[in-house]
């Protein structure tokens, strides 16, 4: 147990130029952790398929061949074991990488995370460190039904003591991962299927993207203006970003201008970030995957509220209304946040 | 396998008899003096969130055979983790009595400085932690184990739970992943007959959790009689093994409940509460060692002062601490001090 657990984090740039190297986002998030793994031999990685098959959404490719079976370990359908066995090891000063392989199987698993992982810290009063990554895939879209296709971010958002990123890009992915590996604190890390960019998915071209050779960082808790507007924000994140720009395109032909704030964090949650643009166009809807009631949604209208109830002339939210994801695609494609709905959604915020 | 009280204390010598006895006695006394001082200010009625301890308070008075058996075998360089009932092993363990005591007074100079409480113990000095929820503990061994055998150190984690964890869903996992890997534990199950008022044979399918391991390919033993010497050889096979690279061991330890599940539990589904007194361990073994003549009433005498010295001063310790500050309630959830997500 490492009580002052080396702080490993290096001097690393923050948030340097992108050039012009492109890559997908699963690219993006191994990069990261291969070049962790480089230069901190107490990085490893372990989950259901993280090795020979190189993670089910290929987060972890090619680092078993680069690293060997002592650093990078398939793991038997145990969650509860292995994810604890992480809390263990990061307890003793290592930075695992634990991989639960959809968000949706949390259900198995959830006392380790929620009453181990992220209290260890606090219940010791600051003495015990778990310097852990507990990465992840969530999202729907492509017919894999109501187990397999949920977001989830709201419910460990929701329980103290975990840092939750939610990248949307390349760029954010690798500098997030990066950045979550070397935190002294366990970061959950939710990659959304649809931002991977992966060949056997449908994607959205901004799932590849111009991506820095070297090592960097994007900060945890810093959200980032997407795109610039003036008539009214929308305050989105993951795949829904994607969505939102492509809205956002399409209206500024019709001189409706959208500002679209990419939280890339809800632990912690930048919320000067959110007054700001709230404040900017006075006209906020709210794009979320996660479930509708009692999330993150209400969380942004309560932070906008908290911090002047006469900040807004609107507020809507698109979201997943309350149901279990549909299998039929007609029926996930009618809960989804889909580009349609998001259309309709900032039409009528500006009265439109 | 089941081991009997006699067939394994060949190897001891009155030195290592002694500190057992010390440490049982050291370990009792300490219980002794969180029970006097958890119920001094919850009188006449008792109210669970009052005085100076408040909370839920389980004490492991009849378990110390466990603690100090499998203990002797550890440094401070090798890892425990406990349950719910943790203060024997903590103090097996080596865990400094003062900040032990600390924290279950819930004051500032606790382990925790009073936000884990007593279900809630870590100590980096001793890698001893403890999970209030059944089970749990065991995963993060794993991972200790995991980083000790990364580092090269022969040091091992011992993962002790109760019979009633030998159902949850965690145990099994953390056995199988445990063997696949090989990794340097010793789980140790202990069982006072008791999940809470459901007695073992209600809740279990086989006769001793031991017969287990073998589902797993590992060794497991069961240990009867509640003696300290015999659970002292069998850890000291699974310890050995663990250290050698031989890989994990399940022993189970019938041991004894002298008191409740939890202060203010009356019992009433005990039918053999008449007969637990007489089954107390450490009456038991000071008889045999006095026997024995590897001790006298003197020896037994100074054992008894040292260990009341240690723990009043601990607990005077505690008293005397300051409470944290409510303008602190908010720190530490995580290491940059970012205040949760309300930053």
């Amino acid at each position: 147990m490492s009580t002052v657990a080396e702080n490993a984090r290096q001097a690393l740039p923050v948030e340097p130029d992108a050039g012009n190297r492109r890559l997908n986002t699963a690219k993006a998030i191994q990069e990261a952790i291969g070049s962790q793994m480089e230069r901190d031999e107490s990085v490893f990685v372990i989950g259901e398929d993280v090795g020979a098959y190189g993670g089910i959404f290929s987060s972890t490719t090619g680092l078993l061949e680069r690293f060997g079976p002592k650093r990078v370990l398939d793991t038997p359908i145990s969650e509860s074991a292995f994810i604890g066995l992480g809390i263990g090891a990061a307890v003793e000063g290592m930075r695992p990488i634990v991989e639960l392989m959809f968000v949706d199987f949390f259900g198995v698993c959830m006392d380790q995370i929620y009453n181990h992982m992220a209290k260890i810290h606090f219940e010791s009063g600051g003495n015990v460190r778990v310097p852990m990554v507990l990465m992840t895939a969530t999202g729907g879209g492509y017919s894999d039904g109501s187990q397999h296709s949920q977001s989830l971010w709201g419910t460990f958002a929701h329980l103290p003591g975990m840092k939750v990123v939610v990248p949307s890009n390349p760029y954010d992915a690798k500098g997030l991962m990066t950045a979550a590996i070397q935190s002294d604190d366990p970061v959950v890390y939710m990659f959304h299927k649809g931002v991977m960019g992966l060949a056997w998915m449908k994607k959205n071209p901004r799932s590849i993207a111009a991506v820095p050779a070297g090592d960097y960082v994007v900060p945890i808790g810093k959200a980032k203006v997407a795109r610039e507007g003036t008539d009214v924000s929308i305050v989105t994140l993951s795949l829904s970003v994607h969505h939102s720009l492509d809205v956002a395109e399409k209206l500024a032909g019709e001189g409706i201008s959208v500002e679209v704030l990419d939280l890339r964090s809800l632990v912690p949650l930048d919320r000067d970030a959110i007054v700001a643009t709230a404040a900017k166009t006075g006209r906020v809807v709210v794009v979320d995957e996660d479930y509708q009631s009692f999330g993150l949604s209400g969380e942004i209208a309560a932070t906008i509220a908290e911090h002047d109830p006469g900040l807004l002339k609107s507020f809507s939210r698109v979201c997943v209304p309350d149901v279990p994801i549909p299998y039929a695609r007609e029926l996930e494609y009618a809960v989804l946040p889909t580009p349609v709905r998001i259309e309709a959604a900032v039409r009528k915020a500006v009265g439109a | 396998m089941t081991l009997g009280t006699t067939e394994r204390a060949a190897e001891l010598n009155a030195r290592d008899r002694r500190a057992l006895l010390r440490q049982m006695i050291l370990i009792r006394t300490f219980e002794e003096a969180i029970l006097r001082e958890y119920h001094a200010d919850k009188k006449p009625g008792f109210d669970i969130g009052a005085g100076k301890i408040p909370g839920e308070m389980h004490l492991s008075a009849g378990q110390e055979p466990v603690a100090a058996g499998v203990c002797a075998h550890l440094g401070p360089g090798d890892a425990v983790t406990a349950t719910h009932r943790p203060h024997h092993l903590a103090i097996a363990h080596g865990m400094k009595l003062r900040p032990l005591a600390a924290e279950i007074f819930g004051r500032e100079t606790g382990l925790g400085r009073g936000r884990g409480g007593h279900m809630h113990l870590f100590d980096p000095e001793t890698h001893f932690s403890c999970s209030g929820i059944i089970a749990e503990g065991l995963p993060p061994a794993l991972g200790q184990a995991f980083a000790f055998r990364h580092a090269g150190a022969d040091n091992i984690a011992v993962a002790v739970t109760g019979e009633g964890a030998a159902n949850a869903g965690a145990f099994h996992e953390s056995l199988n992943l445990a063997a696949l890997w090989k990794l340097p534990v010793v789980v140790v199950v202990e069982d006072n007959d008791w999940g809470i008022s459901v007695a073992r044979q209600s809740s279990t399918a086989v006769p001793s959790n031991a017969v287990r391991g073998a589902a797993y390919g590992i060794p497991g033993v069961r240990v009867e009689g509640n003696d300290v010497e015999a659970v002292h050889a069998a850890a000291g096979e699974a310890v050995a093994r663990a250290r050698a690279g031989g890989g994990p061991s399940l022993i189970e330890v019938h041991t004894l409940r002298l008191w409740g599940h939890f202060e203010g539990d009356a019992q009433g589904y005990r039918p053999d509460l008449a007969d637990v007194p007489g089954r107390d361990p450490i009456p038991v073994y000071e008889k045999k060692l006095l026997a024995a003549g590897v001790l006298t009433e003197s020896d037994l005498a100074a054992l008894r002062t040292e260990a009341s010295e240690l723990v009043e001063d601990a607990v005077a310790f505690a008293i005397a601490s300051p409470a944290p500050s409510p303008d602190e309630a908010l720190k530490y959830v995580f290491a940059d001090q970012t205040e949760g997500a309300r930053s």
